[in-house]
């Protein structure tokens, strides 16, 4: 069973629908002690990072995220799931699990590309370079793209835990994976047949299909 | 690089699949699940519904529409149509779509959109405009007019004016349709397209008189919006989103070509 941290944050359930669609068993769940039991968590989440935070350690689940990534538990980040697992975001300045090193700032107003300023929030499908050979990405070509909807992005200290990266207006780390967790800024879950694969590969290193 | 995206739109009536021209004489041409399952497997960017039916009834269909394409397409879909409330929102979001698109209710009552971007975020509130050519005037200087409740009913709105302050109060896109061009498939109102795409900093989606994947050319380039919904040219099969794409990508637009 896969574990959806469910911490109020946005819609979680197109998640589960990818899993059922890949006949794949979750559970969306607050209960620490239901999550110990799955088998790799999904951490989920559209939203702001203060509420998101918020909510995490008003369950305890903060403390769990960071016992659970620290003994090996596979996890994998999504969107704000991703952005909160880093030290800090500048979204309503808060500080955040600090599971990987570095923080989450928002899109500069003053990039532009072509000369035209961008749009923010970055909404649609971009690429991803994939920097590092990793499990998560098994069977996706090259010059896949990912449906990405975020206005903060991810800056890790330490550049070997990026494992992909996106142009928009700038470079910017879209992937990142650390032991057996790994954090998306994109969303696998409607990112068509490869996003299907990535959540496929993530349920194959839980261990949960083989 | 951000690709310019394709959106088939959906219009659905009683659970059908319909299209009209300029707004008139709907026919079912099919249904919208195994439609937009198609559109999925052919390279669909993202999906737009669109609920023409008022009633309560057709209201239930939609939904049931809805649960049915979030189980088979994973890909981004919004719906529109008789949203009127957070409440409406939050049903077609916990259905399963990605975004909800408001019209005539936010011309009525503009805070919809604030309450909509607060309670699900700005990237989930579409603001659906249907924009008319009239006389340039003291009311309506840049000489489009804002329309309601299908296209029946003129508002005296600026559409320029509404785009920058849907913006403002929260909208994470603009759907931008010419009733002139909607159905004709003699291409997209450019001038239009232009003027909203460059006066705010949302996406917009141009939409109304594709008919050619170089009507589509021009209005992501010329009338520089940021995805075309298409209808028409898909639904009856004059093109499939895979030549159009493919055309795009011939003339230097960036789209996905990997599905």
């Amino acid at each position: 069973m896969i574990g959806i941290v469910d911490y109020r944050a946005g819609n979680l359930t197109s998640v589960a629908r990818a899993l059922t669609f890949l006949g794949i068993p979750w559970e969306i769940t607050d209960d620490p002690a239901v999550l110990e039991r799955a088998r790799g968590i999904i951490f989920p989440g559209v939203g702001a990072a203060g509420e998101a935070m918020a909510n995490l350690k008003e369950k305890g689940l903060d403390v769990c995220l960071r016992e659970w990534f620290s003994r090996g538990k596979p996890i994998l980040g999504i969107c704000l799931g991703t952005q909160v697992i880093f030290g800090y975001s500048e979204e309503d300045d808060t500080p955040c699990l600090g599971i990987v090193p570095g923080m989450v700032k928002r899109f500069d107003h003053g990039l532009s590309i072509g000369g035209r300023p961008l749009k923010i929030p970055h909404m649609g499908w971009n690429n991803v370079e994939f920097v590092k050979k990793h499990p998560i990405f098994t069977g996706i070509p090259e010059g896949a793209e990912f449906y990405f909807v975020h206005s903060y992005y991810p800056v890790p200290q330490d550049e070997t835990n990026v494992v992909g990266r996106t142009y928009y207006g700038k470079k910017f780390c879209s992937a990142v994976a650390v032991g057996n967790l790994v954090a998306l800024q994109f969303h696998p879950e409607k990112s068509g047949r490869f996003g299907l694969r990535i959540l496929s590969n993530f349920c194959r290193m839980a261990g949960e299909i083989c | 690089m951000l690709s310019k995206r394709i959106i088939p739109c959906l219009d659905v009536r009683a659970g059908k699949l319909t299209k009209g021209v300029k707004f008139q004489g709907n026919v079912d041409i099919g249904d919208p699940v195994e439609a937009a399952r198609r559109y999925y497997e052919e390279g669909a960017d993202e999906i737009v519904f669109y609920d023409i039916t008022a009633s309560a009834e057709g209201r239930k269909i939609m939904i049931d529409v809805v649960r049915k394409v979030a189980e088979c397409i994973f890909i981004p879909f919004s719906v529109g149509g008789g949203i009127g409330s957070v409440e409406d929102m939050r049903e077609v979001i916990l259905a399963g779509a990605e975004k909800v698109s408001v019209n005539s209710a936010a011309v009525k009552n503009p805070s919809l959109i604030t309450a909509g971007a607060k309670a699900f975020g700005s990237q989930c509130i579409v603001l659906g405009m249907d924009v008319k050519r009239v006389e340039a005037s003291k009311e309506i200087p840049s000489g489009y007019e804002i329309v309601i409740q299908g296209g029946r009913k003129y508002t005296g709105i600026d559409a320029l004016w509404w785009a920058k302050e849907a913006e403002n109060l929260g909208a994470g896109e603009i759907c931008l349709n010419s009733i002139d061009a909607d159905g004709t498939k003699e291409g997209y109102e450019l001038n239009l397209t232009a003027l909203v795409s460059s006066l705010v900093r949302i996406p917009v989606i141009a939409s109304g008189g594709a008919g050619t994947p170089e009507h589509i050319y021009r209005v992501l380039t010329e009338g520089r919006a940021d995805a075309a919904l298409i209808a028409s040219i898909v639904h009856y099969r004059s093109y499939t989103i895979g030549e159009i794409k493919g055309h795009l990508a011939s003339r230097g637009v960036k789209v996905r070509e990997l599905w």
